[in-house]
């Protein structure tokens, strides 16, 4: 089992991940925090299939972000398999050496993502092209030996894997029995590949699916982390084959085809034909995703601001992995199915009615607890609030309403906020942000027109030219025709106007640059310095008490348009009544599932036992040191006063000292010393612990000393 | 040059076997004489020749074999990685090498007691007594990495089977590496030297192609060879490229612009051309299809990045302050990291400081370890957030680990700090101190 982590140390394997799809069981387990258990059952049935929906999208983001990887690497290996299909007498081929066709593919960083990327490769190869595909991890393949009967034994098992159980007799020999070496893979290729040639009248589907003698294909999932004698020994031994044996090396390369340089030297790189494929950039892919998911009405359940950050955060500092983000994502949408009775009513419009009919009392309690429900009620008249606040029915229907207009709102939210966007992405610095996700952010924060990077890219809006602007107002009509909002009407209505006016200008345009030409003529003529300073200071006046041009005007008036728009339907989520049904908005919730701090919580429970104990008598004020701790707290803050090498007798007089402060004074001597037997003992046992938990160690310096390891011992 | 004369065998395959080894003759008089006066004679027992890459030992061993049909067995033991597979490998060559029965199920042999036992056997079956076998082990180096009884047993075969073998060891390094410790039987050394410049262009221009005259090929040869041959001279090598850029070559010739004998305006058309394949299809840099591609498409090689043209790596924004921490912390002295990375850090004389007598550059010396947790403090210090110590910033020293960015040295102990190297150079770190906007100049301590 592998962990993609962090320190050396014991790792909880959780059983995969597919496998938390909860069952009906759990479904129970969704209850039990809340102790009305309202609904839990729907909720539950509510979140997974929305997670199904979600998880189904991103699949098909994914798919469609690999195609055009996979249409490359189709071509490459379609090339290399007519030539040695042709094996042709020409002077040119017999001459060539023959060369291991290779497909570096570049990957990026964000290895956690490689996983599924290899996956969709392997199983594109396996459908359309060969079923020989192994796949060679550096951890499993020390030397060429294991590498070899990796190789085999994926090879020869995918064999009986995909021609089904009629050829069971073929390959029965265990792979321990098989010499593993490349003659008996030649051999075993020879063999399969003549079998489903005489067979291919008869079965027609495996012929049709895969290719004439089809390549047999390796991929080396991380090839940075294979050592170099492995690597060359097998391509040299490959080379050897390659008449017999159609190989085809894929490897899976995380930081630059550098590598490959670095890893191989020019006599064994000679033996390959490298071509490079790059794989998406995870910043594009977390755009779509974001794009898809979050963008978009599709989906009833929405990210707040914070929560939207610390996802965004993570990918962006952390670890750039899309997989990590849809994993986030999951857990946000459990976290608001399951600590949210209200989150019931996040389904889709047309479930709403029915299930905002079906709720309980309860539930209407919570509604009228609802901040953001509050904050409405007061602003209604006083029957009205009356009626909300004691009449279920009313309240419903209310509830009702509501909720639609917020799926209204955010409708139209996202269509104007990617018209805003096609405005700031494309000024100049970008002071609202250049990806659609930060302006997101912004406008989800607080209302957007009140920050200055709002006023100052409407500063810069009004000083685009016209061209940009024509650009800029089609694709915002287009993006306004395509939306599923209904209130646009007017909207492309009066951006249309704008347009035909835009047009309209071209006439005036030209002979307004007449005007400015010749007045540039002018200047051109002064040369005597005074005038021309006189003549400057002029146009500045004049320029300065100008009348606007009519392009001017009308681009005042656009900008003010979309201004106006942006403050009718960008209004922040959380000012919206209700948005606690539809948003998730616990970031600490999320921050502490995510960002884990093992440092800083081993620091808490050893220097504040308190903190997880929530023992009463171990809350101690300041820097002093409670007896009642555990013993390994006592040593653990007495270890932190001392430098990097530490006496162990003075370490214990400190601890005895403490652990005794409690204790009576007179007691006699007899007991004492069995008492100071006892303490050394607890003592020893303390530090031990602390020996365990990687603190200190013993020191070979001195020989009554311990060498601290952490938090400024070196 | 002398002819191949031997009594044991017919003038025609002589003569033939001549026409196959062009400038290697002498060599192969040499080792017909080892072999014997007639076919049953005893021979050396065992022969190492060696020589520089492409130099022809494996293919003069193989055609002088296979043309004089010699009984043999030719295995390659890079292919054989264990001592197991080399020993079954030679026996299964030798069951199949003069009966034309089927071969039987290969018997498991793991000890060179085994094989010599089971060697005995095979040879009486196949009736091979009579005349000697041999056996050529290609790229016997790797016999040293095998266990210490197989290379002195291989070279006493013929004694301890007491029957008439020859091993013929083939290797690019001299026998002095080889030579274990004790009680070793010398092999008789022979040595294959490099092709010369003027072997190169005969060898070269014996094939080729029909189309066109060997002259105008020779022509051509002469040219690939005054571009190619201050870098490369494997043989293999220069076939290839010949066979990649004989289209190019003939172009002008194809299209009526020059005629074969126009040596001149040739070699101004190719000339060029040859350079630029130098740089990139002869490094690696693109792929031989690639650039056969762009020859018949007729674009320019600069369309086309090299591998060594995708430097640049993006990473997260966390894991290149991590980077250029540990890029610092394995350049900087220790003594340093007061003065760089503290605000207040006291009264330190400059010119005690500056002081770097004629100490040589870090950079010359290259990377040197250091403890986690001078990383984490030097992170902390150039990172103008706080970044809190969470599981994300470990895993992702763990992942530039992996990623080869960084190495761990010494990890022989789990619980005391681990050290790292920096494994980056100073151009990839300023590129990626730039994206940053951190002027990584400034905090080394050799450049200050």
């Amino acid at each position: 089992m592998s962990t993609c982590s962090v320190s050396k140390g014991c790792f909880v394997f959780k059983p995969s991940a597919k496998k938390r799809k909860l069952s009906q069981s759990t479904a129970h387990d969704f209850g039990i925090r809340n102790d009305d258990s309202e609904d839990t059952e729907l909720r539950f049935v509510t979140c997974q299939s929305l997670w199904n929906q979600i998880k189904s999208e991103t699949e098909k983001v994914q798919e469609d972000l690999n195609k055009q990887l996979l249409d490359n690497l189709m071509n490459f290996l379609s090339r290399f398999h007519s030539e040695f299909q042709e094996k042709t007498a020409e002077w040119t081929c017999r001459m060539k050496f023959r060369e291991i066709p290779t497909a570096a593919l570049v990957l990026g960083v964000n290895v956690t993502d490689h996983e599924l990327t290899f996956k969709s490769v392997s199983d594109f190869l396996q459908n359309n092209i060969t079923p020989y595909i192994a796949l060679l991890e550096a951890k499993d393949c020390p030397g060429v030996k294991n590498l070899m009967q990796k190789l085999m034994g994926q090879l020869m098992n995918c064999y009986v894997d995909v021609d089904s159980l009629e050829d069971e007799d073929y390959v029965q020999v265990s792979q321990n029995r098989i010499r593993c070496s490349m003659s008996s893979l030649i051999k075993w290729y020879e063999s399969v590949t003549k079998k489903t040639d005489s067979e291919a009248p008869s079965k027609k589907r495996t012929t049709s699916a895969h290719w004439q003698s089809p390549p047999v294909v390796v991929i080396f999932k991380d090839m940075e982390s294979f050592t170099t004698k492995v690597l060359q020994d097998f391509i040299v031994i490959c080379s050897q084959h390659i008449h017999e044996l159609p190989l085809v090396l894929i490897f899976g390369i995380a930081t630059s085809p550098m590598i490959i340089h670095r890893l191989l030297p020019h006599s064994v790189s000679s033996l390959l034909c490298i071509e490079l494929f790059q794989s998406l950039s995870c910043k594009d892919h977390l755009s779509t995703i974001i794009d898809k998911l979050l963008l978009t009405a599709q989906f009833p359940f929405k990210l707040g601001e914070k929560v939207l950050q610390v996802l965004i955060n993570i990918f962006l500092y952390h670890d750039f992995s899309v997989q990590n983000f849809i994993k986030g994502f999951q857990l946000c949408i459990v976290e608001h199915f399951y600590s949210q009775p209200l989150s019931v009513l996040c389904c889709q419009l047309v479930d709403l009615q029915k299930r905002v009919h079906s709720l309980s009392h309860d539930q209407c309690e919570n509604i009228r607890r609802l901040p953001s429900f509050r904050r409405y009620v007061e602003e209604q008249e006083s029957g009205k609030q009356v009626a909300l606040l004691t009449t279920d029915n009313f309240l419903k229907e209310e509830i009702q309403k509501l909720l639609e207009d917020l799926h209204v709102y955010h409708e139209n939210y996202v269509s104007i906020l990617r018209c805003l966007h096609v405005f700031t992405s494309s000024l100049p610095k970008y002071p609202l942000g250049k990806q659609i996700r930060e302006l997101h952010c912004a406008c989800l924060e607080n209302q957007v027109w009140e920050t200055e990077e709002y006023e100052s890219s409407l500063q810069l809006a009004r000083m685009l030219n016209k061209s940009d602007l024509v650009t800029m107002l089609q694709q915002c009509m287009e993006i306004l025709l395509s939306s599923s909002g209904k209130e646009f009407d007017k909207t492309v209505e009066k951006l249309k106007k704008f347009l035909t006016e835009f047009q309209n200008l071209e006439a005036e345009a030209f002979q307004e640059q007449d005007v400015s030409i010749s007045s540039q003529k002018e200047l051109q003529k002064k040369t005597d310095l005074y005038h021309l300073q006189k003549t400057l200071l002029e146009l500045k006046e004049s320029r300065r008490t100008k009348k606007l041009t009519k392009f001017e005007m009308l681009r005042f008036e656009v900008v003010d348009y979309i201004d106006s728009l942006v403050r009718k339907y960008l209004v922040p989520a959380d000012r919206r009544t209700l948005h606690e049904i539809l948003y998730f908005n616990t970031a600490a919730v999320l921050r502490g599932h995510l960002n884990a701090a093992p440092r800083t919580a081993l620091h808490t429970a050893l220097n504040n036992p308190h903190w997880y104990l929530k023992n009463q008598a171990l809350k101690c004020d300041g820097g002093s040191i409670s007896n009642k701790a555990p013993d390994i707290c006592i040593v653990y803050k007495l270890h932190l006063e001392c430098g990097r090498l530490i006496n162990l007798v003075d370490w214990l007089e400190a601890f005895s000292t403490v652990v005794m402060a409690g204790e009576e004074p007179n007691a006699d001597t007899a007991s004492s010393d069995q008492m100071d037997d006892i303490i050394h003992a607890r003592f020893i046992r303390a530090v031990s612990e602390l020996e365990l938990l990687g603190f200190i160690k013993p020191s070979k310096q001195k020989t009554d000393h311990v060498a601290r390891l952490t938090w400024g011992g070196c | 040059m002398p002819n191949l004369e031997h009594p044991a065998y017919p003038a025609a395959a002589l003569l033939h076997l001549e026409s196959l080894v062009p400038c290697r003759e002498s060599q192969v008089s040499m080792l017909l004489s080892i072999f014997g006066e007639v076919r049953q004679q005893f021979s050396f027992p065992s022969i190492f020749i060696y020589g520089h890459t492409s130099s022809g030992k494996t293919y003069v061993m193989q055609t002088l074999l296979n043309t004089l049909q010699l009984p043999h067995v030719f295995v390659n033991c890079v292919e054989c990685f264990t001592s197991r597979l080399l020993l079954e490998e030679i026996l299964i060559q030798l069951q199949s090498c003069s009966s034309e029965t089927e071969p039987t199920s290969p018997v498991p042999c793991d000890t060179f007691n085994d094989f010599v036992r089971l060697f005995k056997q095979a040879l009486v079956s196949r009736e091979l007594q009579d005349q000697t076998l041999y056996i050529v082990l290609d790229r016997a180096e790797q016999l040293r990495e095998m266990e210490a009884n197989i290379l002195p047993a291989f070279l006493r075969l013929q004694e301890l089977t007491d029957s008439n073998v020859t091993v013929v060891l083939l290797s690019e390094i001299v026998w002095e590496l080889f030579r274990p410790n004790v009680g070793c039987f010398d092999p008789l050394t022979l040595y294959f030297p490099d092709y010369s410049i003027g072997h190169l262009q005969k060898i070269l221009s014996q094939n080729h192609p029909p189309e066109y005259t060997a002259d105008f090929y020779a022509a051509y040869i002469n040219i690939l060879l005054g571009v190619f041959y201050m870098v490369c001279r494997d043989l293999k090598e220069l076939r290839h490229l010949a066979a990649l850029n004989f289209s190019k070559y003939c172009e002008p010739v194809v299209r009526g612009e020059a005629n074969e004998r126009d040596t001149r305006k040739l070699w101004k058309n190719i000339e060029p051309h040859l350079k630029k394949a130098m740089q990139t299809v002869y490094l690696r840099e693109i792929s031989s299809s690639q650039w056969e591609r762009l020859q018949h498409d007729g674009g320019e090689p600069g369309q086309l990045k090299g591998l060594s043209a995708h430097t640049h790596v993006e990473l997260p924004y966390y894991s290149k302050f991590l980077l250029i921490a540990a890029y610092l912390a394995s350049y900087n002295p220790v003594r340093t990291d007061k003065r760089l990375f503290l605000k207040h850090h006291g009264k330190m004389k400059k010119t005690n400081f500056m002081k770097k007598h004629e100490k040589t550059s870090n950079h010359l010396l290259g990377p040197k370890p250091f403890p986690l947790d001078r990383l984490l403090a030097i992170l902390y210090s150039i990172v103008d957030k706080r970044v809190a110590p969470t599981a994300n910033i470990f895993s992702q020293i763990t992942s530039l680990v992996t990623l080869q960015l960084l190495s761990m040295v010494g990890q022989n102990d789990q619980l005391e700090g681990p050290r790292y190297k920096c494994t980056v150079s100073l151009d990839f770190i300023r590129a990626v101190a730039r994206t940053v906007n951190f002027d990584i100049i400034k905090y080394l301590y050799d450049f200050l």
